[in-house]
Order: structure tokens, then sequence, then C-alpha cells
């Protein structure tokens, strides 16, 4: 019934044909319709005050004179949002003895980081909002600040829950195979302490929703710049004890979200909480300032590894302890402590071997909490494999590609089953690395490196490889008892006018989900993509389904749309045949015609049948009730996992004297299965590097010894900006997964996954013959002339 | 991030902003392009309660010739010092210098004379006064006056200027045939501060220096010439040993200040380098 | 506007009328003293084109063209614009004076979120008015103000690039 996904000369074919996003012109006109934008009748804005300390208990609050100003309409507490709002916790069960505290919007008795917000104002504008904010006093008295790793840990020091034992949120170990008899026999062993910055999302578009509850039809409605409306509106039901019909959460335009806008933060929260309590729509956009120290930070790591190898180069082991600080919570309701466990099992991930160790203790602090943001725990594990096989080859006197192409799984030995227990389904390293070789003109860099050298040029070559988990199974929240959905639903209409109408539960985010359903369906009905509308993010209209992260969108929401399509399809080759007199078997659509399956002859539009069906059905034959609306879940079986892989590459140039590193080219061969759009494919590709690239070079939050975020503003938090981006070569291998029948896996985290090890490791060579080493991100001009002793 | 409130007065002339900022005291800020009060008033970081427009004063506008100098508009935008053909004929200094400020929506809005009077230390313009020997008009309650750039930078974010006082223009010694000059800064991102940034004017009397002036940015509480450096290019080649013993003169002029992100000595190395590389550009005729 | 006799700091949250031409057309519109015209564009005139990105003049979300010049509307107050000519997103759209850069963004998907998008139009629209044919560096040095988390910034160079060109070759945009 269906030809060939690929096949891009027939009719209507349009996966993995690049076609612009037809929701972008509107963006190009200033059209978007953002949260921020929205503006309704009777709204009001939220402002917070914000703790000035990291760790201190609340003595008392005076917001009588707050109160007072003209224009504010209310001025709550945490004991005023306690009375309606129950708390969270996040924790999830299958992290066994993991703890964190419970939550509340605003805190009742103790602030635990600088920025938490204390007190809420509502008012007229935002500037009166703040204008009460100054007049609220807060009486504090400070309690010990655990503000880093090294405090955190430090046995009798400050604890960030006064009377835990300790400030552990949890541990976890892996132990396969026989690692310690592996390093004893050793020919080789490298090893060498990492350290990763914390840095956030830094999305354009900060945090921002509208809170609308009715009290009179009891209904409240969020309009939120949200990756994941349906968690919200089962959280906001919970916690809230508003039945689920009666909240509806639109996810409109968002500017930006990176996974940074999934977590439950405490504003969001109470903003719900203000509406509820004054019966009016309440706004509330997060500052820069403001997001700075409350939106989620990712990364913050510590990694002590150590890699044994035979005489040939050949990985015997690895052994690895990751510390990693969160904040003085663990994030709801996704936790603080996947990061950290994906870290510690990405590790090795491309390699072949068998003996694997790590242990990963979480461990709070005062500071605002930690949690996923795009590759979560993918560029530390990524750094620390690639950096660990590049001291290797180097002590070995092994080329980076050939230690490389000597240790990954080979691409014909799949299905395997990595030391730190992942199923992979089938990768394509040997491909990508030899693709990455050719690409890079690997042998004319190296040469001209050599050359100049010679002049007193540095020039650094560093290549990096991946895996990058995609299209998570119920194993990944499900199972630890999170409410979030792993299943996408689809509901796809035929319209009267014989147009097609899709209601899809993945989101829109820019990545382009709405162009490609739009191809998917268009291509698996056999349409013209300009009749097909695509329409996500409102729980009240689109099924319910996991939405939007973990590059879920194209893998889970892309076949859900698929099967969906062939349903409907099925449909009305079903009336088709009726009407024809002809079986369905013999059938088939192509642009928007009916035509005889094997003649392709055009028979009957396919808009006549949605007329017959729609207005004429007294012409079908009797008991017929034709079914032009199909709805269809989709829930991914099999491999828990759709792993993907890939290979970066970069040449930079270090100056020696000043520290300064100019990014001169990027690469990337990536193997995301099936491509349905190959130019939405690069443009998350070269997103996710650069996001990555900043990482690397530049991004990091920076805090004093009691806690304060000192760089907090988009003045001195920096972000890669288009000077110092270079332009970035992409190559595509497509292993399609053969789970689905679409074969998509996911790429939006490819890009972010490798770019700092890739850059890490180029700096590295760069600085060789010196003998300096940097194993540290970012790589601050400080870090660099530190290592060459310059100062 | 919303400004506490404040009223607005638009001056025409410069008696009437003078006139305004007496009138309401210490409440009072002027605003010109504003590409640092405004952020700074959105902050909440400071909250005049009039906020005086000098933007639509004619008298603080144009660049033109007066003597030896050239008189430049205190209004005058960073953009037009990449336009105009007198400062890029008679202050290539400048010329070349604007494209390093900020970025080119900031210039298009951002003045000459308001960067001077913030007295950044970390900015680009106020350290160039001091390489080209400027002198600063500034108008006041009491009348009016000209600061050498030498006497203007006193502390951090501290100048000459007293309260009610406003840059009226700045004139620059007219570049001459036998003058040189250089200019480059190290930073992380384009647009950023600089981690160091340094220009340099210098009169040649052929291969010989006959007088340099050197100014760095970003190395502490204002913009800084050093002077040890410079008395010993005073007289001689800019050969290698010269410029050696220059860049370690820096150690006695600078005194960086401790930062977490950018070590004194750090800085210290950093001003070195640039030193030694401008001066090398200078050498070949910059 | 008041005049020098009026108090001047009595009633500093007092609104006043501004007039501005907003996209060719003469508006007036009460403000206070202290709200930026980036807020004021977006609340007052309802022209939600021009975004907000971090009120400091460091992400370039909320550029619009002041008296010609591409400016931070975050760092200028309403009534320090009073009597300027403005154009935002949507009036240089209605114009068409953007339209090749549209048309060149949206071929090679040089935008995802979009919240960046109208900065980065007004310009590079300001570029090309200045420089016919930029280099990718100068492309990307007048950018540098310009700040996107989404694209990697390659696609909008390019997106620039190709109008460039093709307006140097006589054409439209490819």
């Amino acid at each position: 019934m269906s030809a060939p996904l690929t096949s891009l000369d027939r009719p209507n074919s349009y996966i993995g044909r690049s076609v612009p996003r037809p929701n972008a012109k509107r963006l190009l006109a200033g059209r978007g319709r953002y949260v921020s934008d929205l503006k309704l009748p009777r709204m009001l804005y939220a402002a917070f005050l914000r703790s000035p300390h990291a760790h201190a208990k609340i003595v008392s609050i005076n917001i009588d004179e707050a109160r007072a100003i003209e224009g504010v309409h209310l001025v709550a507490t945490g004991a005023d949002l306690a009375k309606i709002c129950t708390p969270w916790v996040g924790t999830l069960d299958h992290f066994k003895g993991m703890t964190s505290a419970p939550q509340m919007p605003l805190p009742l008795d103790r602030v635990v980081w600088a920025g938490q917000a204390v007190v809420a104002v509502v008012a007229e504008s935002r500037a009166i909002a703040e204008d009460a904010l100054e007049l609220i006093e807060i009486d504090y008295e400070d309690l010990p600040v655990v503000a880093d790793l090294d405090s955190a840990r430090q046995v009798g020091g400050a604890l960030v829950n006064p009377g835990s034992a300790n400030n552990i949120c949890f541990r976890s170990q892996l132990d396969n195979g026989t690692v310690d008899d592996a390093f004893a026999h050793a020919a080789h062993v490298v090893e060498e302490e990492f350290s990763f910055g914390r840095h956030t999302a830094v999305t354009l578009e900060p945090r921002a929703l509208v809170a609308d509850y009715d009290p009179a039809a009891g209904m409240l409605t969020v309009h939120h710049g949200t990756q994941t409306p349906y968690q919200f509106q089962d959280l906001y039901s919970r916690h809230y004890g508003i039945p689920e019909a009666r909240v509806r959460v639109i996810a409109t335009d968002i500017g930006g979200s990176f996974g940074m806008k999934l977590h439950v933060y405490h504003e969001d929260m109470a903003v719900v909480g203000l509406s509820i309590l004054l019966g009016r729509p309440v706004k509330y956009v997060a500052d820069r300032i403001e997001s700075f120290v409350s939106d989620i930070h990712a990364r913050d790591h510590r990694v002590r590894a150590r890699m044994a190898l035979d005489a040939k180069g050949g990985i015997l082991a690895v052994d690895v302890v990751d510390l990693t600080a969160i904040g003085a919570f663990s994030t709801f309701p996704r936790t603080s402590v996947v990061e950290g466990n994906q870290v510690i099992r990405l590790i090795g991930a491309p390699y072949r071997f068998k003996n694997y160790r790590a242990t990963l203790e979480v461990i709070f602090q005062n500071k605002v909490q930690t949690s996923q943001y795009r590759a979560v725990g993918h560029p530390i594990a990524c750094a620390v494999t690639e950096r660990l096989v590049d001291i290797a080859a180097s002590k070995i006197g092994l080329d980076p590609f050939a230690i490389r192409a000597q240790n990954v799984i080979p691409d014909d030995a799949y299905p395997e089953i990595s030391p730190t227990g992942y199923r992979f389904e089938a990768l394509s390293h040997q491909t990508c690395l030899k693709r990455l070789h050719e690409m890079m003109d690997y042998d004319a860099l190296r040469a001209e490196q050599a050359d100049l050298r010679k002049r007193g040029v540095y020039r650094g070559i560093g290549i990096a490889t991946f895996v990058e988990i995609t299209n998570p199974s119920p194993a990944f929240y499900g199972v630890g008892g999170a409410r979030i959905s792993s299943q996408d639903g689809a509901i796809v209409s035929l319209t009267p006018s014989g147009e097609v109408r899709c209601l899809i539960s993945v989101t829109e985010q820019g990545q382009g989900t709405e162009a490609i359903i739009s191809q998917i369906v268009a291509d698996q009905l056999g349409l013209a993509l300009e009749h097909v509308k695509v329409v996500t993010g409102d729980t009240e209209v689109t099924p319910h389904g996991g939405a939007t992260w973990a590059c879920r969108g194209a893998g889970i929401g892309g076949e859900t749309a698929l099967q969906a399509t062939r349903a409907l399809k099925r449909n009305i080759l079903e009336v088709a045949a009726l009407i024809l007199q002809a079986q369905p078997s013999a059938l088939d659509i192509i642009d928007g015609e009916v035509v005889d399956a094997v003649t392709r002859k055009p028979r009957l539009p396919i808009s006549e049948i949605a007329r017959i069906a729609y207005f004429r059905s007294d012409t079908l034959p009797s008991g017929t009730q034709a079914q032009l609306t199909v709805s269809h879940h989709f829930a991914p079986q099999g491999y828990p996992f759709a792993f993907t892989n890939g290979i970066q590459g970069c040449a930079l140039e270090v100056d020696v004297e000043t520290g300064l590193i100019k990014l001169l080219k990027h690469f990337i061969v990536e193997d995301c299965g099936r491509v349905i759009n190959p130019m939405l494919v690069d443009e998350q590709l070269r997103g996710g590097i650069v996001q990555g690239l900043g990482a690397a070079l530049f991004e990091e939050c920076r805090y004093s010894e009691t806690g304060q975020l000192m760089n907090g503003s988009l003045a001195d938090y920096l972000v890669p900006m288009p000077m110092e981006m270079p332009d970035i070569v992409i190559g595509h291998v497509e292993t399609p997964t053969a789970d689905t029948e679409l074969g998509a896996k996911g790429v939006g985290e490819a890009g972010t996954a490798a770019a700092s090890a890739c850059v890490l490791n180029a700096v590295n060579d760069a600085l060789a013959p010196f003998d300096a080493t940097i194993n540290s991100v970012p790589i601050t001009p400080a870090k660099v002339l530190k290592a060459l002793k310059r100062f | 991030m919303k400004a506490r409130a404040f009223s607005y007065f638009r001056a025409a002339t410069i008696d009437q902003a003078l006139d305004a900022h007496a009138r309401a005291g210490d409440d009072a800020r002027f605003i010109a392009g504003g590409q640092s009060l405004v952020p700074a008033l959105s902050l909440r970081l400071q909250a005049p309660r009039l906020l005086i427009d000098i933007t639509h004063i004619d008298d603080l506008r144009g660049v033109r010739r007066e003597g030896g100098h050239l008189r430049i508009g205190a209004l005058t935008r960073h953009c037009e010092m990449l336009s105009e053909l007198l400062i890029a004929e008679f202050a290539p200094l400048l010329h070349a210098v604007a494209p390093f400020v900020a970025h080119p929506a900031i210039r298009n809005r951002g003045t000459f004379g308001g960067s001077i009077a913030l007295a950044d230390p970390a900015s680009e313009f106020p350290a160039m006064t001091l390489a080209l020997d400027a002198e600063i008009e500034i108008a006041g309650p009491s009348g009016r006056r000209r600061v050498r750039a030498d006497d203007f930078f006193i502390d951090l974010f501290e100048t000459a200027l007293q309260p009610g006082e406003l840059i009226i223009a700045v004139y620059v010694p007219l570049f001459k045939a036998d003058q040189r000059f250089a200019f480059d800064e190290l930073a992380r991102r384009r647009g950023d501060y600089a981690l160091v940034g340094c220009g340099m004017l210098a009169t040649f009397a052929g291969d010989r220096v006959d007088d340099i002036r050197i100014s760095f940015f970003s190395v502490g509480n204002t913009p800084t010439r050093v002077k040890g450096a410079e008395a010993i290019l005073i007289g001689s080649r800019l050969d290698a040993g010269r410029i050696a013993t220059a860049q370690g003169a820096l150690e006695g002029d600078l005194a960086p200040p401790d930062s977490d992100e950018v070590p004194p000595a750090m800085r210290l190395h950093l001003a070195r380098v640039l030193l030694g590389r401008l001066l090398g550009r200078l050498g070949e005729g910059a | 506007m008041r005049g020098l006799d009026e108090p001047l700091l009595d009633e500093t949250d007092e609104t006043v009328r501004v007039r501005f031409v907003v996209n060719g057309r003469k508006v007036a519109c009460e403000v206070a003293p202290r709200d930026t015209l980036v807020d004021c564009l977006r609340d007052k005139l309802e022209l939600t084109g021009t975004h907000a990105g971090c009120e400091m003049g460091a992400c370039g979300a909320c550029l619009v063209q002041l008296d010609g010049r591409a400016v931070h509307s975050c760092l200028i107050f309403a009534v320090q614009a009073d009597g300027a000519r403005i154009e935002t997103i949507e009036g240089l759209t209605e114009s068409g004076m953007l339209a090749e850069l549209q048309a060149e963004f949206h071929r090679r998907n040089a935008l995802q979120c979009g919240f960046c998008t109208s900065g980065m139009l007004i310009n590079a629209h300001e570029l090309l008015s200045q420089t016919t044919q930029p280099s990718r560096d100068e492309i990307r040095d007048a950018l540098s103000g310009n700040y996107c988390r989404c694209t990697g910034y390659e696609a909008i160079v390019d997106a620039i690039e190709a109008v460039a060109k093709a307006r140097s070759d006589g054409g439209g945009a490819t």
C-alpha cells in the first residue's frame, strides 16, 4: 500500500525532502504569538521579591507598605499559597534511595538559594509591582551556606537541609566485568580529572505564563511557554485540586526552550495560585536577571576517570567517579539526577569493551536547581571519554582517528549491549569516522598545522565520537512514577473540502515539529503539503502525549502521525471503494486523487469523497458510516531508547600569548536514522553545536563563596555570538530504526553532545608542543594562560 | 526590570539643561544616548527623580576644525566616528577605534560625550582621549572650562565633572603627518568589554619616537596612561629590546585590580603582550 | 511635552502625551516617562513583533529603526523618541523593505523560535543599505550584538549573503 519512504521522485514524497517550515513566515513578519505578547482583559502582572541570601531563615515579612500602593492588588507570601497548593517532591522511584525536600510555590520559613522568590506582588503593571517590591521588608537570619561541591561533601560541614545526615541527594554505582583485574594487567593506563562548569539555557524569550482562573466556571486556563503542556495540565490539576478536564494549558509560540521550560518553577506554580486567589488573569514574564537566578542550570560536574588499554591501544576498562552538585532541591518532576545518571551510562558508549565501573554522587548545595537542558549528561560523558581516548592515543603514539577506528563498535556487530547496560539496535561509528576523515580533509589539515607551527601559529584539530539517547520509552520516567507520557496521540481528519487536519501532541519550539508532521501526513496520505494543517500545543484540542523533549518529536510523534495517517487513508479508500465499486486494495491516493493502484489513473478526488461522506451520506450504501477522523496513539516498544551516533571534528587556533581561541571550522557526521527534512536536521545540528561551543569556550555561571551568582546578566554571562562562531560542515549517514515504520530517531541534542569535547581535544592538540593540558570547560583565556604558565 | 518613576524634561539649550539640573539638584541626571544610563535605571541601580534629555541641544552637535584642534560635539554618535570625514582625517585613532565600541545599534545611539562623562574604565573612548591629549569642554552653573584628559579621570566612574556640569565638546589636536597611531583590544567576544585594551599616538622624528602617549583601558579604576613605558620609548627606535623594556615598565605603570575572572597577574601579562604587538605595528608604520 | 516652567519633580509617574510616526502613520499615546520604547510599542501600540530579550541592549531582540537607524528600543524611553519616525518589523514587512531578506531567511530556515528574527532582519537591512557586498565576516560583525540561541547563526549569515549577492547580480533573491 505504501511506496518506499524515501523515494523522492514519486508525487507527494515529502519524507527526506528539505521543505521550508510553513509557520516560519509568520515569525518572519513579526506575527508570532508568544506568551510574553499576550494581553487579556483585566489582566494583572506579577513580580517577585527574591532572596539576597543563599541560605537564611525568614524571621519576619512586612508587606503592609507594599500592599498600600495604588495599583497593587495582592501581596502574597508562602503561607498564603500553601493554603491552596500542595507541595511537590522531586524524586523518582527508580532512583533508589534518592531524597529531596518537599517544595512549595514560595518558601514558608527558609530560603535556600540567592534569587529564590519569597514574596509575590500582583499589580496593574509590572513597574508598579516592582515599586511595591521595594517596600517589602524581610528580616533574615543567615544560615551557613553550602556554596560548592567540596564544602557540600565536607564531613561535619554546613547542611542544605538542617537535620539531614549529609548533603547527598543520590548515590549510584555500576560495576560490570572485572575492572580491577583489567587495570592490573593493562599495558597502558590513562587517568584524568575533569571539571564542567555550570551553565544555563538562556532562551531568548524568558519563561512566561498567563494563568487565568475563572471561578464561575471553576476553570483554569494557563497560557504557558512550555514544551510539555499535558504535564502541566496534570500538575496544575493535582496540586491545586482542579479536575483535569477543567485545566487547559495552551503552549503557543515559544521563544526557545531546550529542555529548560519543561520543569516546575516555583514562580510559575505561584502565578497559578495568584490567579486563583484573585479570579483574574495574572501574567508573569521572568526578566533576564530573574532568568539567570531562577531558570534551571545544568552540568556542574567533576569527574575522575581512568582508562585501561592493551599494548596496541585496545580499550580494556573504564573506571569513573562523577560528582555533581545540583541545587537545594531536586527538580520536579524529572529530578536533578538524570544528568548524572546519563553521564555514567554514556561514558565509553561508542566503544567496545567489557569492564566498566562508575560511581555517581549527586549533592545538594545552596544554588538554583539544576536539571535537564539540551543534551543532558552527553557533553560530560563525551568529553571524559574522548579526552581519555586522545590522551591514550598520544601516549601510545596513535592518531586520534586510528585509535577510534580500532575501538568503536563495528557497524556489523549490532545489536550490542554496552558495558553500562544500554542496548544498541544499530549504530554506524565506522562509516561516520571514515566520512569525517574525508570531509575534514584530515591529512591536509595536519600538514597545514605542522607548517604553521613552525611559524609560531598554534592550530589544533580535535574529533569526538558520540552516542545520543533519543525516543525514550516509559523506562525513562514512567517506571519512576512520573506522570510523563512516552506515547503520543494524533487526531487526523479529512475536512469537508478534502484537506487534512492533524492535531498532535508533540509541540513546536521552532525546530520544525509542525513542518515534519505535515510532511509525514502529506506523504503518507498522498496529498500536497499545502493541504495539510497541523495543530499543536493546546490540551483542550490535541490528544494527550509526551510532547517534545529528549528528541522524541520526530521518532515518536512522527510515527504517531504516520500510523494515524495510514489509518485515515484506509478509511478514505474504503469509502472510495464503495463509491467506485472497487476493492480498497486496488486503489491508492496521489496528490489528493484516488487512483487506480496499478495504472495510477485518477478515479475520484478525495474532496469528492469528503463531500459525499459529510453532505450526501444518503448516497452511500446503507449501513456505511464513513470514518474520516482517526484518532491514534503510539507508544514506543522494542528498544527502550533509539540511540543515535555521530562524530564531530573541529579546527581552531590558540593565541598562546593571550589565551584567546579562534574557532576556524566545525564538522559533523551524524546518523539520526531516517531524515524527514534534511534542512531542519542540519539546523538542529548547527544550533546544537553552537550551544556546545558556548559551553566549551564561554558559558559558566560563576558563584562567589557566599553563593551569589556573579555574572547573572546577558552582559556578563557570555553566550555564543555570531562573530566567534564558525561555519559548520555537515554529513549524514542514515541507519533507520526498525522499531518503527518511519525509522526516524532524534537529532536535537547530537550537536551539543560532542561539540565541547571536540574543542577540548583540539585545544589540547594545539597546546601539545608546550606540554600543557586543559581538562576543564569552559576553556577560558585564564585557563589557557595558566596551562601555558604565562602568568 | 522597570525603572523607578521619574520626570522627564527635554532641554532645547545648554542653559535650559543646566537650569533644570540646578533646580532639581542631586535628583537629576542628564541623558544623551542613554546606552549605559537606561539599563542602570531599568535595574534600579540609579533612580533620579528627573531625567534631562540633552539630545536636542544643537550646540552639542557637530564636528569642526578650530585652530589646531578638531572640536567634536558631545552628542557626536559613535557611528559618526566612522562616517564623519573630518574625524577620519584629523582624528584617525578615533575612527579606527569606533568599530570596537559595542555593536552597530549601540553605536547608532551612544554618544562620544556620554562615553567620556560616564568614564567607564573598560570603555574605549575615554582612554583614547588620554592618548590623544584631548581637552574636554565643560559647561556648568559656574560657567565653562576646559580640562585636559590627563586631569579629567579621577577614580572609578569619578571625573572632573561636578554635579550639574555637562560635557559640551572634546578638542582633539589635529593628526599630523609625522604621527602614527595604533589600537587594539583583547576581548573574548566582539563588542565585549575588553580584557585589556590600548591605544597610542606617537610623533616620529625619522624612525625615532619623538613623543608618545599610550593609554590602557580595562586595567583599573580609570583609563590609564603608562608614563613609565612612554618615557622608555621617547627618543628611541622601536627595536625589540626597547619594546621589551617598555613592556617591563608596565609592572610599575599598572596595578590591575583583583577580579574572579582575570587575576591581576594575567591582566598585566595581557597588557605586556598587547603593548608589544602595538609597538611592533607602530614601528612598521601602523 | 511639558515646558521648563512646569513642575519638574512633583509628578514623576504622571503620563505624558507623545507623538511618533510609527510605520508611516502618525500616532499619539500616553506614556509614563519611565516606559521604555519597547514596552510602549508592545503594550500601548500592540506592535508585538518587537521583542524584549534582556532589557539592557545585549541581545538585539528589540531593534527598531529610529529615524532610519537601527537602535535598541529597550535602551530608549518612549518620551525620548517623541517626534521621531519609527519603523518596526510590522511596518517594514508591510512596505516590503524586508521582503528579499524574509524570503531568503524562510528558504534557508534562518530562524527557529523566531524570537531574535525581527532584530536580525532590521540589522541585516541596515548592513545591506550601507555595504552592498559584505563579506561573511562583515555580516557576522554587523550581527555581533544579535543573540540567537537556536540556529548557530550560519543560516542567517548565508541568507544575508545570498540577498546581497542577488542584489548585486541585479536580480531578486535566489
